[in-house]
């Protein structure tokens, strides 16, 4: 049968070049693999330029994938199930490329294109290790090959194919108009694609211009993370135990700056566009990306240690393996759906967690078999230390990253435990401070051994050498450590007066770090920048600490709200984070008045833009954040918030909305419409229904306000709005000392007020309704300010500009020892 | 025994000290019944939206008072009291999670997850719902384009 409209060319293409890259993946990882084994140069040679040439075809195919699905997608092709699923004609052109990585195979297919390009950037420049090194990346290749493979082998769903048409999805299973006479069971109606008129759009949340550059990065990071552990195998693989240390160091260097950078626009995103007021909430996704991150930092410095001292090579291979292993366990993670309720961002499951487990298993067996088997024959020194000694302080700091990554992942798993030993144990109370009071040992431990480790020399460092250099940055710390904490206010009170403390050395301890490694760049390195990269890394670290600590622990909530009622047993700060603006009415914030002033719609979709005035009390500091929300968009009801913030040097404040007037409320009358009901008896108003419940009469009312014979009728009743809300009110007609009074209720967000006007002996009751004029137009919202957060974001970038300059040094220092 | 391998277990011992404690701390996953039977502890409750009740919320009113009535998959069901503004997608999801206490009557609930159904499912409805009117008999159209 024929479909109208259907473009099958894109998809046939798609699929053909799906098969090809499943082949020469193969075909690459096999050729590899016997030049690396063959014994003379002939056979190797013959062999490696087969491989080459299947590499080569691999990558001609990942790219051919990723420009079909991306015109597939640019070209609103819907009869593809990828483009309907995550795209849709309203969606900027700019945030096409994000379509790609809101599925699980788009974002497969970036970490395999990242492969590619490090690949073929590997076969030009590693020369003898070009073999052991591109087996085990065209491994990897032909593993990220069969996700996206949608083949069914034996009945197993292998991989899930990006090309697959919508109509040949489960989504047809469930809607019988698109198939003929409305039977599921029929055939799908040729003419299907005129009903398809739009796509499913792309998740409001990915609407950001970071979820265009975030994912690209951090994948690159990903991807990277496999060439330290490729050189690392090819070092054990080809008995070279020592050699591969050179040329993976730069490689493994690029891999923490561009994962840590990835893992931090990652953070800068959740900060711009998500609501939990922060940019980092230990969710198992991000520390998914956090782990693999730290235990490579671990590794560059055992590295560092093993090319100066001889020690710590067995460290190194092993934080190697553990880094790319922790890169394929975090993928697990977040793609098997097995994080449930653990996680908000998780993908969902797409039935391929078989697969990804083989996947996961097939690497860290082959690698730690290899490990365990070489284990006696990889070189080590069995002279101890000396503990004055450099090598000593930073395996005992690697040591300490490597501990913080394992608990951070022991917790991160506990769903994971949950499903091997069948046990239901829920994340605590606090999530979030449960891996603070921890990290933050590990900070002050990093932040002191960050700042004194780079004084001590290899080997062994005379007490007044180490003295005569240290001496100053300890003093110049020591005082900036002392105003800081004396005039900065930090005073975190939400936990134990213990953490606070804590926080305090924290703080201490990052401030040394920071001048401690700026200080070194000028007393032992002479001010030579080339030469600093470490330093520079070591003050951004120092700036990261000391950005988060502030950040955090100096975060305050502007919109905290005075009024209202305080739940029972809730503390009355914790219960007041959201404050109600009426349109045009200026409120009072901390040192500001903020007026909500006006609204906005985009053209195209059901996206909202408030513009909330902020005017200083006290200067003449006056702005306006435009914060906006999707309202009831696509199929979702209620409202997706993306904040904005006011950037200054040393602050910046904060605002998203978090409740909306209801926006379809439409006018009425503004008089009492008088209306006769009866327990039960329900009335239409314009915006739905009420039913009176009951009409009930104390007379046990305090005499002294209502008279001898006083009485009270109160009426409780709900009212059901078309939006689905359920509101309950109880309007109230009081007998006092001989007069009636009416106490009516309201309902606000409906523009409702109701009087009980007269009881009548039959139990029926005279209600006055009213709809007010004008609906009441507000906003709720959230607002916070967050100190120093720009110390943060400085700190990450100068970090990953100081590893830059150290990979750019051993680069240029690899180049000189290969042509001396 | 060397100074580093002292160092080591110490610090191992410490990490697998930190994880037992972790695990000590976590909480429970909870019916009402299991809930309400220890009050004052922190759980997370799994429920639904019980949609005869009311749904209290306004936010002229008090933007930090939301109240309404979860019902567990046993048909018992507590009333609920969340000091923030409704989640999204609060009144659509066939599941929630409330994580919090029951206390004097009420659960006092910190965070709200919303579950939601597959949301592309929904909107091949939609699309449904555009099927062209003037196509009165899809079947013998269909048939044309065997022609």
């Amino acid at each position: 049968m024929d479909y109208i409209g259907e473009h099958r060319l894109p998809g046939q293409f798609g699929h053909f070049f799906i098969v090809l890259s499943l082949v020469a993946s193969l075909v690459a990882s096999f050729s590899y693999f016997k030049a690396t084994q063959s014994k003379n140069d002939i056979d190797g040679g013959y062999w490696k330029r087969l491989a080459r040439f299947a590499f080569i075809t691999e990558c001609i195919s990942v790219f051919s994938i990723f420009a079909i699905l991306f015109y597939i997608i640019s070209s609103h092709l819907f009869e593809y199930k990828y483009a309907w699923q995550h795209s849709s004609r309203s969606l900027e052109v700019k945030y096409l490329l994000s379509c790609f990585w809101e599925g699980q195979e788009g974002s497969f297919l970036l970490w395999s294109i990242w492969h590619c390009v490090l690949g073929l950037i590997l076969i030009k420049t590693s020369k003898q290790w070009e073999a052991p090194v591109m087996t085990v990346v065209s491994f990897a290749q032909f593993c990220l090959a069969t996700m996206l493979a949608g083949l069914y082998i034996f009945g197993y769903k292998i991989g899930s194919n990006p090309f697959i048409l919508l109509r040949e999805s489960d989504v047809f299973s469930v809607a019988p108009g698109m198939h003929i006479d409305f039977d599921v069971n029929n055939p799908v109606r040729s003419d299907y694609l005129t009903m398809i008129k739009d796509g499913n759009d792309l998740n409001p949340l990915l609407q950001n211009y970071w979820m265009v550059i975030h994912p690209p990065v951090l994948f690159m990071g990903f991807a990277s993370t496999i060439v330290p552990f490729a050189f690392a195998m090819a070092g054990l693989w080809t008995r070279k135990f020592g050699e591969w240390v050179r040329p993976a160091l730069p490689w493994a260097l690029f891999s923490a700056a561009v994962l840590g950078v990835g893992i931090m626009m990652g953070a800068k995103w959740a900060y711009e566009s998500l609501t939990f007021g922060g940019y980092w909430a230990w969710d198992p996704v991000e520390n998914a990306s956090l782990v693999p991150w730290l235990v490579l930092i671990s590794g560059i410095h055992t590295l560092l240690i093993y090319k100066h001292s001889g020690h710590s090579l067995r460290a190194s291979f092993l934080f190697f393996i553990l880094t790319f292993f922790f890169v394929l366990y975090s993928t697990f993670l977040t793609r098997s759906g097995i994080l449930g309720e653990t996680s908000v961002h998780a993908f969902t499951d797409l039935g391929m967690n078989a697969q990804l487990f083989v996947y996961m298993a097939l690497f860290a067996f082959a690698a730690f078999v290899l490990y365990g088997t070489r284990y006696r024959d990889i070189p080590a020194i069995h002279k101890e230390e000396s503990s004055s000694s450099r090598e000593f302080w930073m395996f005992i700091g690697s040591l300490v990253i490597f501990l913080s990554a394992f608990v951070i992942i022991g917790k991160t798993s506990l769903p994971v435990f949950n499903k091997l030993f069948g046990t239901k144990i829920a994340p605590p109370e606090n999530p979030e401070f449960s891996y603070n009071q921890i990290q933050i040992h590990v900070a002050i431990i990093l932040g002191v051994l960050t700042a004194i480790v780079q004084y001590l020399r290899y080997k062994s460092t005379p007490a007044k050498f180490f003295w005569k250099g240290i001496a100053i940055p300890t003093a110049i710390a020591a005082v900036a450590a002392a105003l800081v904490l004396q005039f900065g206010d930090i005073n975190y009170r939400k936990e134990t007066f213990g953490f606070l403390v804590f926080i305090w050395v924290g703080v201490a301890a990052s401030i040394y770090a920071i001048i401690a490694n700026a200080g070194y760049i000028w007393v032992g390195l002479k001010g030579k920048l080339k030469l600093s990269g470490g330093s520079i890394a070591h003050v951004g670290f120092g700036m990261v600490l000391l950005g988060i600590l502030l950040s955090s622990s100096k975060k305050e909530i502007l919109s905290f709200n005075r009024g209202g009622i305080t739940m029972q047993g809730m503390d009355a700060k914790e219960a007041g984070e959201n404050i109600t603006l009426i349109k045009g009415m200026p409120v009072q914030m901390g040192k500001y008045d903020v007026t909500y002033v006006s609204d906005s719609m985009h053209p195209k979709k059901q996206q909202w833009y408030y513009s909330i005035h902020f005017k200083s009390r006290t200067d003449d500091e006056e702005f306006t954040l435009k914060p906006d929300a999707f309202v009831n968009y696509k199929g979702n009801e209620g409202l997706m918030a993306n904040p904005d913030a006011r950037h200054y040097w040393n602050h910046d404040v904060f605002t998203y909305i978090s409740a909306l007037a209801n926006p379809d409320k439409t006018k009425d009358t503004s008089t009492y419409h008088t209306k006769v009901l009866k327990p039960g008896d329900s009335l239409f108003y314009s915006q739905g229904y009420m039913i009176l419940d009951d009409v009930t009469a104390r007379t046990d009312v305090p005499k002294e306000i209502f008279g001898p014979d006083g009485s009270l009728h109160e009426a409780p009743m709900r009212i059901f709005s078309k939006t689905g809300s359920i509101f309950s009110l109880t309007p109230k007609l009081a007998l006092a000392k001989g007069n009636m009074v009416a106490i009516p209720d309201t309902v606000t967000s409906e523009g409702l007020v109701i009087q009980l006007q007269k009881v009548n002996p039959d139990k029926s009751v005279e209600l006055g309704v009213k709809e007010s004029d004008v609906p009441l137009e507000y906003v709720a919202l959230k607002a916070y300010k967050f100190p120093f957060i720009n110390l943060l974001w400085f700190g990450v970038v100068l970090t990953a500009i100081g590893i830059i300059i150290s990979m750019v040094r051993r680069i240029s220092l690899n180049r000189l020892s290969t042509n001396r | 025994m060397k100074k580093i391998h002292i160092v080591l277990l110490v610090f191992i011992a410490a990490a697998i000290a930190v994880l037992i404690s972790f695990l000590q701390s976590a909480s429970t996953y909870d019916t009402v019944d299991t809930a309400m039977a220890k009050p004052g502890k922190f759980v997370h409750l799994m429920a639904r939206l019980d949609k005869n009740q009311p749904v209290e919320y306004d936010a002229i009113k008090n933007p930090n008072y939301l109240s309404f009535t979860a019902v567990d998959t046993l048909g018992k069901s507590v009333k609920v009291v969340y000091n923030q503004p409704k989640p999204e997608n609060f009144e659509m999801a066939e599941k929630l999670v409330l994580q919090g206490k029951y206390v004097n009557g009420l659960f006092q609930c910190k965070t709200i997850q919303t579950k939601c159904p597959s949301k592309y499912k929904d909107d091949i409805k939609n699309a449904e719902k555009n099927i062209n009117t003037t196509l009165s008999n899809p079947t013998e159209k269909s048939s044309d384009n065997y022609n």
